[in-house]
């Protein structure tokens, strides 16, 4: 596992969550919001589906860490590789 | 009622087995063609069901799809061709001024059944897997909700829970608000979602309401011998209202006025009917629109093709109209199965392009015609043009906890 796959499975998750949106041009930089039409219920969406498909937890206090694609590769890496060491 | 404004009908928007618009209805309606077919529900294999087919992609994003219920899908389908039959241009139409009230059977079913069998399937009933959704999708204003997100309309948006009676309950609804002056256009009718909710199957089932037959064409039969209980349908169907006098200003095509209507209770049961409430709520509903029997050319019936009830119905509508021959009556139910909260509401537009043609579709899947149910104007079979034309309709449109509505509507007569 390395950043850009986490990225990938973090676009993948909104290509479900967001079927409308082109996701070919996402900035890893730039908030998702910013660039994607996300409201806070697709967020709640990604973190359902994070924990759905990957068995990972997403603490309430802790989402402002999804709010870029580098972000949440920074965020989540750490957390896909203790889930594989488990 | 003589100094309540006149209400007119000046758009029609419907999703049904049959057909996503009217014409297309109507032309199966004539050649005596069923829309129910098998449809797979969960924990009850292949049930003889009423589906529909539209093009939920026309009028909704793929995230608004996902996000919120089928039955949202319906009303926003039907409200939109509504709005295009209408000729309502929304652009330059004050949003606030437009209300939605649409009739439900039930709602929530649907989501709450998907989300608990998701939860104990492959969750191990784990409620952290419980989607955030939930609520938005059950709340009870959701279909008419979902509308005015849609098409962001700014007047008021709610729905009539009224089981079976909510087609012509939703309507009733509209009417009322565009005379009190609580909006200029009423989007008013009647939507389901329910084939998608086995648990509504089910409890037909256990109460021996729930048709059975080999073939899926011929299982709600209406007042034949052999009936055995209720298709389960989807499907919507929504008007645009308008007060007459604003209708004309704007140029609208007029589709038909509403003549009367009624709404009122047995007060005896929480499902048998009671044709006594039955035949009063029809006779309110002519004095209601100042009309006699005998004005009526067409009845179109609930009948669901439960044993009872349509025989009680019948017991109702025969102490009224007597022996006339001169009211037709018919059955759409026979074609489509029961659509629930849509049911008056679709079957009603499937009658009103007599009209136009004076042909009044039949009552189809009437092999051995129940003499309990043998009313003399009863059509069977095939459509019949009638003498003189069509001219006045009164709908029926009951449901359970005994609630009753009559709807009355006559062609336009400036």
């Amino acid at each position: 596992m390395d950043k850009e796959k986490v990225k990938q499975i973090v676009l993948d998750i909104i290509a479900e969550i967001a079927p409308d949106e082109d996701l070919n041009d996402v900035k890893s930089d730039i908030r998702l919001r910013d660039q994607l039409d996300l409201d806070s219920m697709d967020f709640l969406d990604i973190v359902m589906e994070l924990r759905k498909q990957h068995g990972i937890d997403v603490p309430e206090a802790e989402y402002r860490e999804l709010e870029s694609l580098d972000s949440c590769a920074n965020y989540l890496l750490p957390k896909f590789e203790a889930g594989a060491a488990a | 009622m003589n100094n309540l404004p006149r209400i007119v009908l000046t758009g029609i928007g419907l999703t049904c087995p049959l057909g996503n618009d009217l014409p297309t209805y109507r032309e199966a309606l004539l050649a005596g063609r069923s829309g129910v077919s098998l449809f797979p529900v969960r924990n009850m294999g292949e049930q003889p069901a009423g589906v529909c087919n539209f093009d939920q992609k026309k009028y909704q994003k793929r995230k608004e799809i996902r996000v919120g219920t089928r039955a949202g899908s319906i009303a926003i389908y039907c409200a939109n061709e509504a709005i295009v039959d209408a000729g309502l241009d929304l652009e330059n139409t004050d949003s606030s001024r437009i209300g939605i009230y649409l009739g439900i059977t039930e709602h929530g079913n649907v989501e709450t059944e998907t989300e608990v069998c998701s939860l104990f399937d492959h969750y191990d009933e784990d409620v952290k897997y419980w989607t955030h959704h939930h609520n938005p999708r059950t709340v009870a204003n959701n279909p008419a909700g979902e509308i005015t997100v849609n098409l962001g309309l700014t007047g008021p948006h709610y729905t009539i829970g009224a089981a079976c009676a909510a087609g012509n309950a939703g309507i009733i609804q509209g009417v009322q608000q565009l005379r009190l002056g609580e909006c200029d256009f009423a989007l008013a009718g009647g939507v389901s979602e329910s084939i998608r909710a086995y648990g509504i199957f089910a409890g037909f089932k256990s109460q021996g309401a729930l048709a059975s037959h080999s073939d899926p064409t011929l299982a709600s039969r209406p007042f034949d011998q052999d009936r055995n209980g209720i298709v389960v349908s989807e499907g919507g169907c929504i008007y645009v209202l308008e007060r007459l006098e604003d209708a004309q200003k704007r140029g609208a095509k007029i589709i038909a006025e509403v003549a009367g209507y009624r709404i009122n209770s047995d007060g005896t049961d929480y499902v048998l009917p009671n044709p006594e409430r039955q035949e009063e709520c029809m006779r309110q509903a002519l004095a209601n629109a100042n009309l006699e029997p005998e004005d009526i050319d067409l009845v179109s019936t609930h009948a669901t093709s439960t044993p009872q009830g349509d025989e009680q119905e019948c017991k109702a509508i025969r102490n009224l109209f007597g022996e006339s021959k001169s009211t037709l009556v018919n059955n759409t139910k026979s074609f489509i199965g029961h659509s629930m909260g849509a049911a008056g509401a679709i079957e009603l537009a499937g009658n009103l392009p007599s009209f136009e043609d004076g042909i009044a579709h039949a009552t189809i899947n009437v092999d051995n015609l129940d003499p309990a149910c043998a009313l003399p104007g009863l059509i069977t079979g095939k459509a019949v043009t009638k003498k003189g034309g069509i001219n006045v309709i009164l709908n029926n449109s009951f449901g359970m906890l005994g609630i009753n509505s009559v709807l009355i509507l006559k062609k336009f007569d400036a």
